[in-house]
């Protein structure tokens, strides 16, 4: 694993209307692995993945393997192999999960449908079938299928398990661990159990700012500070 | 029965020049989340367009081949122009309803007095081959050839634009963000480059009912394309924004009641039962017939 951060971030501010979002978050992502941002409700992790890609005004540095993102809007931070999985999927309703995937090919490579396909063997049984109809866990797949489906150099992935049924989040946490073999995640994730399974590194956000940054396991195996931090117990949710 | 059947092709080569001028302005907005009062001006400057080219075409010989040509130069006008429009003066003010609104009901009268003082304000004729201007006897009605240039180019247009939103990756990227603009640009996607080319569209349909509605209404006036905005926006509004398909439909739909209303009613009715008709749309299903509830 390289010593050098793949995502350096100092200084992110976000304001949306009258309220102060985020307060100067700072953090690094060190390239391989997973890494989770986890907090309350309500604290700033979305807008942390929204502020990275600039899908929110921000202003702070983000840097990428060294290079000011900052500057660039959204679709060419994107076009530098980072791929954003948003909460609530946001597939597009209208259109098949075929056009779906299709609208996902960058063209920086060969579109990698054998593997997205090899993962979710549902959407190649359904391409046909319009993305909106699909259950929310078939809709979770279109969703990081299309991540999946370019060669990225990082992958922002907002709640993937959030509203699915158990069964599903195992699935899903199986498919995401294979993810964290292939590309480096930041992963915000309310189920501990699936943070504890495939992430290495934990950042806490609380009020708008990291009050956590080191390891998972260091995190989760202190109950206190668990609740402390997150409001909530180290064993809270399943992913196995 | 010939009454009717004049009625309703009149109605449906009428619904053929709304449907010309809300295909694009229902794809802007819903794409583009813009309110583009200045539609009507693409649409005159595309029937100006076509009358001057035709006056410098008198070498082509063949008035229905001169006739094409000048349309297809007004084609290229009024989309050339609708994308500069967008790259000037929409570009800076999306997600600015009020600056839009102000800019395009700007633009839209400035263009107009323009037009009022290069070609004066007086209605010109137009000048489409004389076949236009001849009739086709269908089961004993003698309807005017020009309504059905209008309703064939219409029919075109639709199948043209059904076929390019669906078989090309522009009109996915399209498609796409007409129901989510962010999460196009989140796939790496220049969501700027689709806005100005959905313009160019939308003013080349546009110009094309110009010149379209010129041999229709057999004269041309700077204030022509305001008139029929007025009917497109209703049309736009009852189709649901967005909505190619529901913008065809209320074309049909609003044409035909206009020509039933005015002449089985009395003259003007028309124009008031289209009103209840997008009063009724807008109580029962808001969205419009094709458009999508909000969540």
């Amino acid at each position: 694993m390289s010593t050098t951060p793949l995502l350096e971030v100092a200084g992110l501010d976000v304001h949306i209307g009258e309220s102060h979002i985020l307060h100067g978050v700072g953090f690094e992502v060190a390239e391989g692995g997973v890494t989770a941002l986890l907090g309350r409700n309500g604290v700033g992790k979305t807008t942390t993945l929204k502020g990275l890609i600039g899908l929110v005004q921000r202003s702070g540095s983000v840097r990428f393997e060294g290079e000011e993102l900052t500057g660039l809007p959204t679709h060419e931070i994107i076009q530098r192999q980072i791929a954003y999985v948003p909460e609530d999927r946001e597939v597009f309703a209208e259109l098949t999960v075929a056009e779906n995937l299709r609208i996902a090919e960058r063209g920086d490579g060969e579109p990698r449908y054998d593997l997205v396909h090899d993962l979710f063997p549902r959407l190649k049984e359904r391409s046909k079938q319009a993305a909106g109809t699909m259950s929310g866990g078939e809709q979770q797949m279109v969703a990081l299928g299309r991540a999946l489906l370019n060669d990225n150099r990082l992958l922002l992935i907002d709640e993937p398990t959030k509203g699915l049924a158990p069964n599903l989040v195992t699935e899903v946490a199986d498919v995401l661990e294979r993810m964290s073999e292939l590309t480096t995640s930041l992963l915000v994730e309310q189920n501990l159990g699936v943070v504890r399974r495939i992430a290495h590194h934990a950042l806490v956000l609380d009020h708008g700012e990291v009050v956590y940054s080191g390891g998972v396991d260091e995190l989760l195996d202190d109950p206190d500070r668990t609740r402390d931090l997150l409001g909530v117990g180290s064993t809270s949710g399943g992913g196995h | 029965m010939t009454v009717f059947i004049l009625l309703t092709i009149t109605g449906l080569g009428l619904a053929a020049l709304y449907f010309l001028v809300a295909s694009g302005l229902s794809l802007i907005y819903g794409l583009m989340d813009v309110l583009n009062f200045a539609h009507g001006v693409f649409l005159t400057i595309g029937a100006y367009s076509t009358w001057t080219a035709s006056q410098r075409l008198e070498f082509i010989a063949q008035p229905t081949l001169r006739f094409v040509v000048a349309v297809l130069i007004g084609m290229a006008v009024g989309g050339a122009f609708a994308a500069l429009v967008e790259m000037l003066f929409i570009r800076p003010l999306y997600g600015q309803h009020v600056g839009q609104i102000l800019v395009t009901v700007g633009l839209a009268l400035a263009l107009t007095a323009l037009l009022q003082a290069i070609f004066t304000p007086d209605a010109r004729a137009f000048p489409a081959p004389d076949w236009m201007g001849d009739t086709t006897s269908v089961l004993g009605a003698n309807v005017p050839n020009s309504r059905f240039v209008a309703i064939a180019a219409a029919l075109a247009v639709y199948g043209g634009l059904v076929t390019f939103l669906k078989r090309t990756r522009y009109g996915l990227i399209i498609r796409a963000g007409v129901e989510n603009r962010d999460m196009v640009t989140a796939l790496g996607i220049d969501v700027t480059k689709a806005f100005t080319f959905v313009f160019a569209i939308g003013g080349m349909a546009a110009a094309l009912g110009g010149a379209i509605g010129g041999a229709y209404f057999t004269s041309i006036n700077p204030e022509q394309g305001g008139g029929l905005l007025i009917f497109a926006f209703i049309v736009t509004i009852i189709g649901g924004l967005g909505s190619l398909r529901g913008a065809a439909i209320a074309s049909i739909l609003v044409g035909l009641l206009q020509q039933y209303a005015n002449f089985y009613a009395l003259v003007g009715a028309g124009d008031l039962i289209v009103v209840l008709l997008l009063a009724f749309v807008l109580l029962l299903r808001p969205q419009g017939i094709g458009g999508k509830a909000a969540a």
